[in-house]
């Protein structure tokens, strides 16, 4: 079976190259979606959470990933992607430099909470323009269940956060 | 897993993920109909987030039984769904939509966290997953009940009345299901009662706090989750349409 020449890392670089569908420009992987990555014999298993439990893009990312990692001359049927709950989804997980590609992409990052989610009580969101912290909620709800809608004072302009989660 | 808690539960995991499916439904109706666009997405978003928490229940029941959220969903007529009636009435205004939510999210919020201590892993597990997301519901539907509640004499009016008519139905949420206590006695569940207890000692501060009255009553709309009302049966008959016109369609 050509899954003996395939490495985990390997692996893991391919899946650095599925993009998450709602937010083109950061990776599964830097979102910290991928749980493991597991080789034996004839299969390769991918660990993954789901962002939120609604998440429509969960299928198109299982179906992604299973492409990407076909490239590696991997059969799909030796392919299979597990879909756990347990540890739920944090944004903490996802890498500083994805955080800096969402704020260049003009989502405000969402704040590191260390399990202590009541922090969505405290608004705490930057404006990805101006940095600045003269900023108000307008909606919790945003486009896409992962994102709120802030306004800053001082660019006079509305915005979107990553929502802590 | 002994039958009969394997039975019981199964039973518990249908009655939540129905509960959240038609709640999913229900806000869904308002898409294209909210009175700010803001308020539009944000229901959306609601419905959406209810959808995944009933997928979520589904999903636990699929690994116990076998059975298919599709099939159960679309297929199953008003009779065989165990939902509360709550969830099935018709959205009213814009007041009874959203203290329907709130009544809802408090008393969802109170149970995850009693979950989060089941001894039955996966539904510890899943409720860990969905309680994140329903801090956010927590937190919108309260602001608007104050904000409604506190609001013009008319909001005002309107949101007392949707409290009194949904406060009966509300209270169906903490009728324990026939088989409840061995689950209790078993550390799977939490006990109705005492959910019942901590929802009162939330929302009743709360809504006093937001110029409300209370209905004095503590006696449920049902104490069966058999008993429909006559709202179900349309609303399931527009949800399941398209489904059932092509049974096997592949999506
Ligand atoms: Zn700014």
């Amino acid at each position: 079976m050509a899954i003996q020449a395939v490495t985990e890392e390997k692996v893991w670089h391919v899946l650095d190259t599925v993009k998450d569908p709602e937010i083109p420009v950061v990776s599964v992987v830097e979102m910290g979606l991928i749980r493991a990555v597991e080789l034996d014999d004839d299969r390769v298993t991918v660990t993954m959470t789901p962002t939120f439990s609604g998440c429509p893009a969960l299928e198109v990312m299982q179906r992604e990933i299973k492409t990407a990692v076909s490239a590696l001359n991997i059969p799909l049927p030796h392919i299979t992607i597990n879909v756990v709950l347990s540890p739920p989804w944090s944004t903490d997980w996802i890498t500083e430099e994805a955080r800096a590609k969402l704020k260049a992409f003009g989502l405000s990052p969402p704040p590191q909470h260390g399990g202590k989610l009541d922090i969505i009580f405290h608004d705490i969101a930057p404006c990805p323009r101006c940095d600045g912290h003269n900023t108000s909620l307008k909606n919790s709800f945003g486009p896409t269940l992962c994102r709120a809608i802030y306004y800053c004072h001082d660019c006079q302009e509305p915005f979107e956060q990553f929502k802590p989660l | 897993m002994d039958s009969h808690i394997k039975h019981a539960l199964t039973a518990q995991l249908l009655a939540m993920a129905d509960d959240e499916i038609l709640l999913a439904h229900r806000d869904s109706e308002w898409t294209g109909h909210a009175p700010i666009l803001e308020e539009d997405i944000a229901l959306a978003n609601l419905a959406q987030d209810e959808l995944g928490h009933a997928s979520v229940w589904y999903g636990l029941l699929h690994e116990l039984t076998g059975e298919d959220a599709n099939q159960l969903v679309f297929f199953r007529d008003a009779s065989a769904y165990c939902n509360i009636q709550m969830v099935e009435l018709p959205n009213g205004d814009w007041a009874f939509t959203l203290m329907r939510q709130y009544l809802f999210d408090v008393a969802e919020m109170m149970r995850l966290t009693a979950l989060m201590e089941s001894d039955y892993r996966p539904l510890a597990d899943a409720a860990a997953k969905v309680r994140r997301e329903e801090l956010y519901h927590v937190r919108h539907s309260s602001a608007w009940i104050r904000r409604l509640g506190l609001g013009t004499e008319e909001s005002h009016r309107r949101t007392q009345k949707a409290l009194n008519t949904l406060w009966p139905f509300a209270l169906q949420m903490f009728v324990p299901l026939p088989n409840e206590a061995a689950l209790v006695a078993n550390s799977i569940l939490p006990d109705s009662a005492q959910l019942q207890a901590r929802w009162l000692d939330v929302v009743l501060p709360f809504l006093h706090q937001a110029g409300l009255e209370v209905p004095e009553t503590l006696t449920p709309i049902a104490t069966s989750r058999q008993q429909h009302s006559k709202y179900l049966a349309p609303l399931l008959q527009e949800m399941q349409e398209v489904a059932r016109q092509d049974p096997g369609a592949e999506w």
